[in-house]
């Protein structure tokens, strides 16, 4: 094989000068020509998302502009009001960079809720239990959120590749063990629970160290925690991984093409399993890293993930598996938390916030859902 | 058998004409200004190559397609066909190239799948013995359509076509699965379904044999438009050709892709003299580049689907495997593509046993496959032109695991102009691309890796003439390079023209074995329907 392959790269070597890109600037301009009708489409349809919820605002008797604009002074326009936002991005964009790796691999996992949850308590446990200094002890947190979160979603890929059990079900089911597990976990004083005495009924965790709190960066009145240049890495480097690298072709193919794949020599049990491991890894230091943020309170809770895996799982999904459209789609959803948060704080109902919120979501949804549409028809329009 | 009057011997009046019949796919015009006649009592054959558009055309007779303008009249009334359902209340009914039967369902439940009504078993069971009785398509009503052969599913598809007693039937492509004798049987129904019966049969197809064999009438297609219209008495198999094809073309060359056997059988002997003896020396003095041995694949049902196949191929020898559809050759090249691991026998490349359940394993072993169904297995149409070129290479182009995008896009220009593969650019989708040109790049990427066995599996399928005749002289030069070429089809023209030797495969299992001088069409069609010869 290797003699083969040598010779064909011998064969290949003259005619593998790279080209100048003359047209670098002229693709550019295409590329952003493409993206106008998206664009529009996504203006449109949270255009109209917005009219429903003003209709439904004011038929339950409330006034509609004073929802949108909590909305705003939540995620925005508030003092300290993006730095919340950004913060609150930084483990959406993680869960959501972990949940394309699998995508990208043709596997489904929708458990990232559950390995989230396991991943904040590996966090809590190693932060709470180990003497180090700073930085080795946050390290340490992170590692242990990672390892917990890879072997929850490993649990996924062993019944996958060992016994074919779609991993859709395993990893969702999978979620509602872990809550009970960590439920389990925050009654036992030699697991979560706090050592200190119980001061009320709700179990918790002891209050992390001030080691184990991830740095905050202060800018323009706003505080936005420093685990935000690590999300912003992880995204980077999974564009690389996936866009760029021997691998990423491999695990793409896999994904795009498990036939071709397997002839072409891929495993799917070793990059399959691969990303699942990532991808949960992910969800799990997500976890540590909403724990440590100090957004979610100073120690471990049952509800600490509160949906940061689903919504996560959903940016992915809105970023159409673009580590780097992720970004932007993790911001709206963090506005749309915060605000949502602030929009009951300000006496609308909590309910009418919930619609709201979930409408924007849809209409969130519809561009990449028509695009689907587009470029399933096109290829059939062209066959005959 | 050719240009039997109409019943009754006066000319019988039209019972379908469409007019103008125009329908168009963006910028592609699939049919433009289509006019067609249909006559009651008489078998009028559409021909034309792949893309011709006679499918579509057909699709807008049956309704599945709504043509741009145009319109339609049954029995001299004007009708909008909106739907199959539609059709089928106009008694136009239409049987597919592709199936559409449930394997896991019995015969008579396939007959009557889609039925409003309740269920009358008995009722059913009966309908399907007495037309299978009346056209002579028998076949056992409580058989699972799962264990029928590819003849067998297409009389159950015929029954359940007639059981409806539409007045005008379209056959798409229909003897694609059938052994010569099956394809006979198939033109007796015909004939007795229009000269008894007085209905109305349009014979979709692109071989010119069966179009001249079994027709009363020919309407001849070429890029969406109608060339030539001609009582089939008048036709001879030139001048089809070339009005088909819209150059003179020459039917000893090309007639394997024509669907002409008997003139390739002709040239196959009289080339014999010439090439065989090449063939034959290098046949038995050089070692096998690959050898199979005893292969045995299981089905999920326990069905053997492969049961002790054998078999050598030479370097630079094209061995043809024929045999009809579903007899185990997909399995055989999913075997040898590491997508099916064997149950039971070997495949040796060069001698050295290669694991068939490890993936790439064979691939790296020097086996180049151009599979049956390239979206399958052969290509991926989300991935670029570059990327598919390089698919089990990516390290080709990469330093240290990160993909060079120069390198890549410079191979693919490269390969691109030596296999003239038409895209827009390397990094245009590989779903873009025409299926010729798909084909191209599948078979640029295998040959680009310097395989010493390439598998090429029903290589022309879906292809026009041109690019058959391409593909069949890249077959040709490879096995001239050294390459042992093992060329699997159910197109008896094409193992004809191309391999240098002959097996023929039937229930798994290799049945008969012919040099290319002594294969006739009579040998390979009893070879084919399992009779040793």
């Amino acid at each position: 094989m290797t003699d083969r392959a040598a010779e064909v790269a011998a064969a290949l070597r003259a005619d593998a000068l790279p080209r100048p890109a003359p047209d670098a600037r002229e693709r550019l301009a295409g590329r952003v020509r493409a993206l106008l009708p998206l664009v529009a489409l996504y203006v449109a349809s949270v255009a109209v998302a917005l009219g429903l919820c003003a209709l439904l605002v004011s038929s339950t008797g409330g006034s509609a502009t004073r929802v949108f604009s909590a909305l705003l002074d939540g995620s925005v326009r508030s003092p300290g009001a993006w730095g919340l936002t950004i913060t609150t991005a930084m483990p959406l964009l993680v869960v959501a960079v972990g949940t394309i790796v699998a995508t990208k691999a043709g596997l489904v996992n929708i458990g990232q809720e559950g390995q989230l949850l396991l991943g904040a308590a590996g966090a809590a446990y190693v932060a709470t239990r180990l003497e180090a200094p700073g930085p080795v002890l946050l390290a340490a947190a992170f590692a242990s959120a990672a390892v917990i979160g890879a072997l929850w979603a490993g649990l996924a890929a062993i019944m996958k590749y060992w016994r074919a059990v779609p991993e859709v079900m395993s990893t969702l089911l999978l979620v509602f063990v872990a809550g009970n597990l960590t439920n389990f976990g925050l009654t036992r004083k030699w697991l979560l629970l706090s050592r200190a005495r119980v001061v009320n009924n709700t179990n918790s965790g002891d209050p992390l160290p001030a080691a184990a709190r991830l740095p905050k960066i202060h800018a323009f009145g706003n505080t936005v925690s420093g685990g935000v240049l690590l999300a912003l890495v992880l995204a980077g480097l999974a564009a690389i991984i996936v866009n760029r690298t021997v691998a990423g072709f491999r695990l793409r193919m896999l994904g795009l093409s498990p036939r071709t794949a397997r002839r072409a020599g891929v495993s799917a049990l070793a990059y399959g399993g691969t990303a699942m491991l990532v991808s949960g890894g992910m969800a799990g230091l997500a976890g540590g890293m909403w724990l440590t943020s100090g957004i979610a309170g100073d120690r471990f809770t049952a509800g600490i993930s509160s949906n940061i895996g689903w919504q996560g799982l959903l940016v992915a999904l809105l970023a159409r598996d673009q580590p780097v459209a992720a970004v932007p789609m993790a911001l709206v959803f963090a506005g749309l938390r915060t605000g949502a948060g602030f929009l009951s704080a300000t006496g609308v109902e909590r309910r009418i916030a919930d619609v709201v919120q979930a409408m924007l979501v849809l209409a969130l949804l519809v561009p990449p859902a028509v695009r689907a549409v587009q470029r399933h028809r096109a290829p059939k329009a062209a066959e005959a | 058998m050719a240009a039997t009057p109409g019943a009754g011997g006066r000319p019988p009046a039209p019972s379908v004409r469409l007019d103008g019949i125009t329908k168009r796919y963006g910028a592609v015009v699939a049919c433009h200004e289509v006019d067609l006649v249909l006559h009651a009592g008489r078998i009028h054959g559409v021909l034309g190559e792949n893309g011709a558009g006679k499918s579509t055309l057909m699709k807008i007779l049956i309704g599945l397609v709504q043509p741009d303008a145009g319109h339609i009249s049954v029995g001299g009334d004007r009708v909008d066909i909106t739907d199959p359902t539609a059709a089928g209340r106009l008694g136009i009914a239409m049987v597919h190239q592709h199936y559409s039967l449930v394997d896991t369902l019995t015969v008579w439940e396939n007959v009557v799948l889609g039925d409003g009504a309740a269920l009358d078993r008995g009722h059913a069971r009966g309908r399907v013995t007495e037309i299978g009785e009346r056209y002579g398509l028998q076949v056992e009503a409580d058989a699972l359509v799962g264990n029928l052969t590819a003849g067998q599913r297409q009389r159950v598809e015929i029954i359940k076509c007639l059981r409806r007693e539409p007045s005008i039937i379209v056959f798409d492509e229909p003897t694609s699965v059938l052994t010569p004798a099956e394809s006979e049987q198939l033109f007796a129904v015909l004939r007795r379904v229009v000269s008894e019966e007085g209905r109305t049969v349009a014979l979709v197809s692109h071989k010119l044999d069966e179009i001249l064999h079994a027709t009363d009438e020919i309407t001849i297609m070429r890029s969406g438009r109608v060339v030539e219209r001609l009582p089939t008495a008048d036709a001879t198999a030139a001048r089809l050709a070339q009005d088909m094809v819209g150059r003179p073309v020459s039917l000893r060359s090309e007639a394997a892709a024509l669907g002409l056997v008997v003139a390739v059988a002709d040239e196959a002997r009289r080339s014999e003299a010439a090439d065989q003896i090449a063939a034959e020396v290098a046949s038995t003095s050089a070692a096998p580049s690959l050898r199979v041995r005893n292969a045995v694949v299981v089905g999920p049902d326990g069905r053997r689907l492969l049961d002790g196949l054998s078999l050598d191929v030479r370097p630079g020898e094209i061995l043809g495997l024929a045999g009809v559809e579903g007899n185990g050759q997909r399995v055989l090249a999913d075997a040898l593509s590491g997508l099916v691991a064997l149950h039971g026998g070997t495949v040796e490349v060069n001698g050295t046993a290669v694991r068939t359940d490890r993936p790439g394993a064979l691939h790296a072993a020097g086996i180049g496959v151009i599979p049956e169904d390239r979206h399958d297995s052969g290509c991926v149409l989300d991935m670029s032109v570059a990327e598919n070129l390089l698919l089990a290479h990516p390290g080709l182009v990469a330093t240290r695991g990160v993909l060079h995008r120069g390198r890549m896009t410079a191979r693919a220009r490269r390969l691109m102009a030596e296999f003239d593969i038409q895209a827009a650019s390397p990094d245009a989708p590989m779903r873009s691309l025409s299926g010729g040109n798909q084909q191209r790049v599948v078979l640029a990427r295998e040959l680009a890796a310097e395989p010493k066995v390439l598998v090429a599996a029903q290589p022309t399928r879906g292809l026009d003439v041109g690019a058959i005749e391409y593909m069949a002289s890249q077959l040709r030069a490879a096995a001239e390079r050294g390459v042992a070429v093992l060329l699997v089809s159910t197109e008896l023209e094409e193992i004809l023209s191309l391999a240098h030797r002959i097996c023929v495969i039937f229930q798994g299992r290799i049945v008969g074995e012919l040099a290319r001088g002594e294969a006739t069409p009579e040998r390979l069609g009893l070879l084919l329907g399992g009779v040793a010869a």
